[in-house]
C-alpha cells in the first residue's frame, strides 16, 4: 500500500481559497471596468494595463530580490490593487506616474509591510494618496465621459460635480452650473471623475457579486452608507440651499468605490462585526465631514485610510465567548 | 425553526454514504488487539498472563482508579501475548492479544436478542455494572460512564441528554443503532436516567435523519419521560456544551462540566452499551463502526468485536480503494488519521474514513488575510487566527489569555480559513503548554 497521510484533523476543508476570494473580487471589479472603457475610451484602457501589470511585475521583484521568498503573483492580490488603483485615477493620467503610483502601492503600501495581510493601509490608496499630493494637476484633470472616449490625447476636460460644489458658494448655486450633471447622469457616470469611480449602477452589480458570494458581509457598506447619509442628511435639514443633499454625495467623488470595494478590503478593515459598524459609520461621518469642511473636494480616501490606522484598536473587541455571560433561563 | 446552537458553526458535506447500510455483523479474526488504554484516564491493568484462557466476556484487565476502566475479552481463547502495539495515535501502547478458539461466553451472560424492559437493579447496582462493564463514551471521548452517573455532592441532574446527533460527516453508526435498536437504546436510557435520578431525558437529533427521528418519537411514546427533539444540521452540534445549548438554552460555563447547569450527556452508543450491560449482563466488547469513504465499494456499519484489526472491515467493505491516501479513525472533523491497517478497533472507534490523495492534501498555505471567518464559525467564541499566532509565536501568556483551554477542537475554524492556516495544529501546541503552566501554577 502506498504511504498514508498523517496530518492533523480537520480533514476536509470548505470549497474556495484566499486565491478564490480574490478571483471574485476581481470578477466584481469587472463590470465597472469596462463601462469605464465606454465612457472614457482608450485612455481607461491604458491607466488599467499600465497600474495592473505594473502592481504584478512590482509585486514579483520585490518578493524574488527583496524579500526573498516564493512568489506571491498567484493570489490575485496584486490584480485587484492594480486594478483599483486604476480605478482611482483620472484617464488621462500619464503613463509615469500610473507607474509610480503602483510602485507606491505595492512597494510601500503592501510589500513593506510583508506582503499579503501584512498591511495596516489599503495599498490602492496609499498609491492614490501619494499621487495626489505628489501630483495634484495630473491627478485633478478630469476627462469628461463619452467625449473623450475617442483617443488618448486632446481630451476635454473638465471638473467633478464635487470639485463644482467646491468652488460654488453653497448647493443651490452648484447644481444651477452648466457643468453639473444631473443626478440620472451622475447614476451612469456619465460625469468627471476617476477612471473607475464614476458609475454606480455598475459599482453595485460588482457589490452585488460580492455579497452574494459573501466575499463581503453587509455590516461595513451599510454603516458607511448610514454614517455618511446620516451627516449630510443633517447638514442639508439645517441649510438645503448650502448644502448638498444625501443623494448628491452617495452619488458622487467615489462613494460607491469606496463604501464596497476599498472599506471591505479584509486585511486593513476590522475582523469583527461590532468594529466593522464602528469602522463603516465613521468611514462615512469623515467622508463627509472632509468634503464639507476640508480643503480637498473629495473624502473618502482619505477617510477610510484615517479609519485603517484604527482597525488594530477595533480588532481588541472580543467576541462574545461561551460559557463567559451565563444565561440559564 | 429547527433549535439549534447559536453562536458559530460550518456545514461540511454530510456524505452519509453508509446510511442505509444495515448493521453487519463481522466475526472475529484469529488473533485479536485488545488495547488497554481504550480509555481517557488512566489505561487498564491487565490481570490475565499469557496461556491463560479467556471466556467471551471475561475481564482481562481492570480499571484501578476512578477515571478507567475495565477491559473483558472480545473472544474465548488463549492469551498469546502481552505486548505494546501502535494504536490511533500512532505511539506503541499495551496490548492484550488474544488467539480465538471458539465464542465461550462467560457465565451469566444472556447472549439472546430478547428485550428487557424491566429494570430490576437499583440505582447503586446500576452504577456498579456500568463500571464493572467496562463502559465508555462510544461517541468517541471515551470518558468513563460510571464517572459520569456519579453526581459530584452539592450538584443535581436534572436531565438526560442523549447525543444522537453524529454531526460528523459520513458516520452513520449511532443512526443505524437508533434505527435497529431503537426499543434496547429507549431501555438504556431509562436505566440511566434511574442511576442519575432523573425524571427528562432528551434525544438531540439532527434533520438529516429524518427516519431516526419518527422511528424514535413513535416508539419514545411507551418509555416515560424521555422526549425526542429535531435539530437544525449545524457542525459541531455534537459537543457537549453545543448540544446542551441547542436543546435547553443553557450556557455551560468556560472550565466546568454539563452537570453544572442540571445534564449529564450520553451518546446514544454508550446507551445500548448500558442496555446490554445492565439488562443483559453483557460487558463492553463490540460497537458498531462505519467503513465509508467517496471511493469505498461497499460503505458499511459493521458490528465488530473490539480487538479486530481495521484491515479485516476495509476487506469487508470492499477493500482500500486506489488512490487511498489517508486513513482517517473517526470523521473528517475530528478523527484521527491512522498510519497503518494493523491497528485494532477500539471502544472508541465509531468509524474508519478512506479519502483520496486528493481529499487527504490540505489546502495551499497564504497568509492570514484577516478576513475574521475562523473567529465567526468558532462555536466557544474564540479567534482562533489570534490563538493560532500564538501557537505560531511560542507565545503561551497570550494562549492563555486569549482561552486557548476553552477550544473543544471542533476544527471549525481550520475547515474554513480561506488562507489554509493550520490553526488547529497550532492550537493544539497552545492547549498543551498552557495545560501544563497552569498544572504546574497550581502544584
Ligand atoms: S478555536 Fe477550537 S473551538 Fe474554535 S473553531 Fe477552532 S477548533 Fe473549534
Ligand atoms: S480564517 Fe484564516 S485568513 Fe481568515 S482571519 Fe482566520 S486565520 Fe486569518
Amino acid at each position: 500500500m502506498n504511504m498514508l497521510t498523517i496530518s492533523g484533523s480537520p480533514h476536509v476543508h470548505a470549497r474556495g481559497d484566499a486565491s478564490k476570494i480574490m478571483r471574485i473580487v476581481i470578477l466584481a471589479l469587472l463590470p465597472a471596468m469596462v463601462g469605464s472603457f465606454i465612457l472614457f475610451g482608450l485612455g481607461a484602457v491604458q491607466v488599467f494595463l499600465v497600474s495592473v501589470l505594473s502592481c504584478i511585475v512590482f509585486e514579483y521583484l520585490i518578493q524574488k530580490f527583496l524579500l526573498k521568498g516564493k512568489s506571491t503573483i498567484g493570489d490575485g492580490s496584486a490584480i485587484i490593487t492594480g486594478m483599483l488603483l486604476a480605478f482611482n485615477v483620472p484617464s488621462n493620467l500619464p503613463i509615469w506616474i500610473m507607474i509610480i503610483g503602483a510602485l507606491v502601492a505595492i512597494g510601500v503600501g503592501k510589500m513593506s509591510f510583508g506582503g499579503l495581510g501584512k498591511n495596516p493601509f489599503n495599498p490602492a490608496l496609499v498609491g492614490r494618496v501619494f499621487l495626489l499630493i505628489s501630483w495634484p494637476v495630473q491627478m485633478t484633470s478630469w476627462p469628461k465621459p463619452l467625449s473623450s472616449a475617442g483617443g488618448l490625447t486632446d481630451v476635454v476636460t473638465g471638473p467633478t460635480p464635487l470639485g463644482i460644489l467646491k468652488e460654488s458658494d453653497g448647493f443651490a448655486q452648484a447644481m444651477s452650473n452648466t457643468n453639473m450633471p444631473d443626478y440620472i447622469s451622475m447614476l451612469w457616470g456619465n460625469m468627471g471623475g476617476s477612471v473607475g469611480e464614476v458609475s454606480a449602477i455598475l459599482l453595485l452589480l460588482g457589490a452585488i457579486i460580492m455579497l452574494a458570494t459573501r466575499v463581503i458581509t453587509w455590516h461595513i457598506p451599510v454603516s458607511f452608507l448610514a454614517g455618511a447619509v446620516l451627516f449630510s442628511g443633517a447638514l442639508w435639514l439645517s441649510d438645503s440651499t448650502y448644502y448638498a443633499d444625501p443623494v448628491f454625495h452617495l452619488l458622487t467623488g467615489g462613494m460607491m468605490l469606496g463604501v464596497f470595494f476599498m472599506a471591505t478590503d479584509m486585511v486593513t478593515s476590522p475582523m469583527n462585526p461590532v468594529g466593522m459598524l464602528i469602522f463603516g459609520f465613521m468611514c462615512g461621518l469623515l467622508t463627509i465631514l472632509i468634503r464639507v469642511f476640508g480643503a480637498y473636494p473629495e473624502g473618502v480616501s482619505f477617510a477610510i485610510l484615517i479609519m485603517n490606522a484604527f482597525v488594530p484598536l477595533l480588532n481588541k473587541i472580543k467576541p462574545k465567548r461561551f460559557g463567559e455571560v451565563v444565561n440559564n433561563g | 425553526m429547527l433549535k439549534t446552537f447559536k453562536m458559530g458553526g460550518v456545514h461540511p458535506e454530510e456524505n452519509k454514504f453508509a446510511e442505509n447500510s444495515r448493521i453487519e455483523t463481522i466475526d472475529a479474526p484469529e488473533l485479536m488487539y485488545v488495547m488497554l488504554n481504550q480509555n481517557l484516564g488512566a489505561p487498564s491493568v491487565a490481570i490475565v498472563k499469557k496461556g491463560d484462557t479467556v471466556k467471551t466476556g471475561q475481564l482481562i484487565a481492570k480499571g484501578e482508579v476512578f477515571i478507567s476502566a475495565n477491559v473483558h475479552s472480545p473472544v474465548s481463547g488463549t492469551v498469546e501475548k502481552i505486548d505494546s502495539w501502535t494504536d490511533a495515535s500512532g505511539y506503541r501502547k499495551p496490548v492484550i492479544i488474544i488467539k480465538k478458539e471458539g465464542d465461550v461466553w462467560d457465565d451469566g451472560i444472556d447472549t439472546s436478542d430478547s428485550l428487557v424492559k424491566e429494570i430490576s437493579a437499583s440505582k447503586e447496582e446500576i452504577v456498579e455494572l456500568v463500571k464493572a462493564s467496562g463502559i465508555v463514551g462510544l461517541g468517541g471521548a471515551t470518558f468513563p460512564t460510571h464517572v459520569k452517573l456519579m453526581v459530584p455532592q452539592g450538584k443535581k441532574a436534572e436531565y438526560l441528554i442523549i447525543n444522537a446527533v453524529e454531526c460528523e460527516p459520513y458516520l452513520t453508526a449511532d443512526h443505524r443503532v437508533m434505527l435497529e435498536k431503537g426499543h434496547e437504546v429507549m431501555v438504556g436510557i431509562q436505566v440511566l436516567m434511574k442511576a442519575l435520578d432523573v425524571s427528562k431525558a432528551l434525544v438531540g437529533i439532527e434533520n438529516n435523519k429524518p427516519e431516526a427521528i419518527s422511528h424514535l418519537t413513535k416508539i419514545a411514546s411507551s418509555y416515560p419521560g424521555i422526549t425526542v427533539q429535531g435539530l437544525k444540521v449545524k457542525y459541531p452540534q455534537g459537543a457537549e456544551k453545543q448540544l446542551i445549548k441547542a436543546l435547553i438554552n443553557r450556557e455551560v460555563p468556560s472550565g466546568k462540566l454539563p452537570i453544572e447547569v442540571g445534564c449529564v450527556v450520553q451518546n446514544v452508543g454508550t446507551a445500548l452499551a448500558v442496555y446490554e450491560a445492565v439488562q443483559k449482563r453483557k460487558p463492553l466488547i463490540e460497537r458498531v463502526v462505519t467503513v465509508t469513504g467517496k471511493n469505498v465499494k461497499k460503505p458499511s456499519n459493521f458490528m465488530v468485536r473490539v480487538g479486530t484489526p481495521i484491515s479485516l472491515l476495509l476487506e469487508k467493505a470492499g477493500g482500500i480503494p486506489d488512490g487511498t491516501g489517508k486513513i482517517v479513525n473517526g470523521g473528517p472533523m475530528m478523527g484521527k488519521a491512522i498510519p497503518n491497517t494493523d491497528i485494532p478497533v477500539t471502544k472508541g472507534t465509531s468509524g474508519i474514513l478512506l479519502m483520496t490523495n486528493k481529499e487527504a492534501a490540505r489546502v495551499k498555505e497564504y497568509n492570514c488575510i484577516r478576513c475574521g471567518r475562523c473567529t465567526t464559525v468558532c462555536p466557544m467564541g474564540l479567534e482562533p487566527f489570534l490563538l493560532g499566532l500564538a501557537g505560531e509565536n511560542l507565545n503561551w501568556e497570550i494562549a492563555e489569555k486569549e482561552r486557548s483551554m476553552d477550544c473543544i477542537e471542533c476544527g471549525s475554524c481550520q475547515y474554513t480559513c480561506p488562507s489554509g492556516r493550520p490553526l488547529l495544529d497550532n492550537i493544539r501546541l497552545c492547549k498543551l503548554k498552557v495545560g501544563q503552566i497552569i498544572r504546574n501554577r497550581n502544584k
